[in-house]
């Protein structure tokens, strides 16, 4: 008998806690989008076992999808965090206060 | 007990699997070094593709690891290494007061709402997706046929649009990254902050230059 799916969904649910605990916590913009990283691939595993309990091949396209779009999305954020630090000459978002009111 | 419900390799693979991704995932948290956190997202990614393994999407384990782990991870590192390892901040530093306790609180709700929700849910009577009529999973063809099947006729337009997407990201991060050029000799006191610490870098390497020439 196979693992059940609760098992891989649960494991997904701490991953994607642990990822969110650290985009709150930690301060440096590279830091933050390794925790996106985190965040996104626990739902792909969420994706992929929920592929699994029903047969379904959609779920495992979407996780296709969301690769692209998290490397469009990491290719974008990093080349913003070189152009901040171009004129910051640091990562840390607390330091990009600029907008507040 | 579950290694009498359960056959003994499924759960060592799944047990593996967590390890990584779990020791993995704290290990992003909680380093103070950015090159750590980006070796230890590499573990945790490696576990996921494992994970991915042991649910027969064998296209997707072998994505994970060649775009994540390979192409990601190696982009976070070579921004790392660009603008230098910062190892100013410090992770048991608490910018906001009572900050952490708050995060863990809110995460740790979260994630036993996900939990209790999964507990007590039917996740089989769910509604399938978009490819309902389209073949099961892992009885007829091998798995990446159906991926290619179910990517190029049912969500083609979606396909054809993360092409766009790609080219759109591409273009945004050379305009980004790009250093600017002042076109004018006025605009070159207000547009340029000149950062001065990196001259000492310049003229060194003017210096190995010359003492090579």
């Amino acid at each position: 008998m196979t693992i059940p799916a609760a098992w891989y969904l649960i494991l997904a649910a701490l991953l994607f806690g642990v990822g969110a605990f650290g985009v709150v916590t930690r301060r440096s913009a590279l830091i933050m989008f390794m925790c996106i990283e985190l965040m996104l691939n626990a739902v792909n595993l969420t994706f992929v076992t929920f592929a699994r309990t029903m047969s379904d091949i959609g779920g495992q396209t979407t996780v296709f999808f969301v690769m692209v779009v998290a490397a469009a999305e990491v290719t974008v954020g990093l080349g913003i965090v070189v152009a901040v630090f171009r004129r910051r000459a640091s990562t840390s978002v607390d330091e990009l206060s600029e907008l507040q009111g | 007990m579950l290694a009498l419900a359960y056959a003994i390799p499924d759960v060592l693979v799944f047990a593996s699997a967590a390890i990584l991704i779990l020791v993995g995932a704290v290990g992003v948290i909680a380093m103070k070094n950015p090159v750590h956190s980006a070796l230890c997202l590499i573990m945790c990614l490696l576990g996921v593709a494992l994970a991915f393994l042991a649910q027969e999407a064998d296209f997707l384990a072998a994505a994970e690891i060649i775009v994540y782990a390979g192409a990601i991870v190696v982009l976070f590192l070579f921004v790392i290494m660009f603008l230098g390892v910062d190892k100013s901040q410090h992770p048991h530093v608490e910018p906001l007061i009572g900050q952490r306790w708050l995060a863990g609180v809110g995460v740790l709700v979260t994630v036993a709402g996900l939990i209790t929700l999964m507990a007590s849910s039917h996740w089989v009577s769910g509604v399938l997706s978009a490819s309902t009529n389209g073949t099961a999973l892992a009885t007829g063809s091998d798995n990446i046929t159906q991926l290619g099947d179910s990517v190029f006729t049912t969500y083609l337009l979606a396909f054809e649009a993360t092409a766009g997407l790609l080219i759109i990201a591409v273009v945004g991060a050379v305009l980004l990254a790009r250093r600017e050029r002042p076109i004018d000799s006025d605009d070159v006191v207000e547009v340029i902050d000149v950062d001065v610490s990196a001259w000492d870098d310049l003229e060194d390497v003017d210096d190995v230059e010359d003492v090579q020439s």
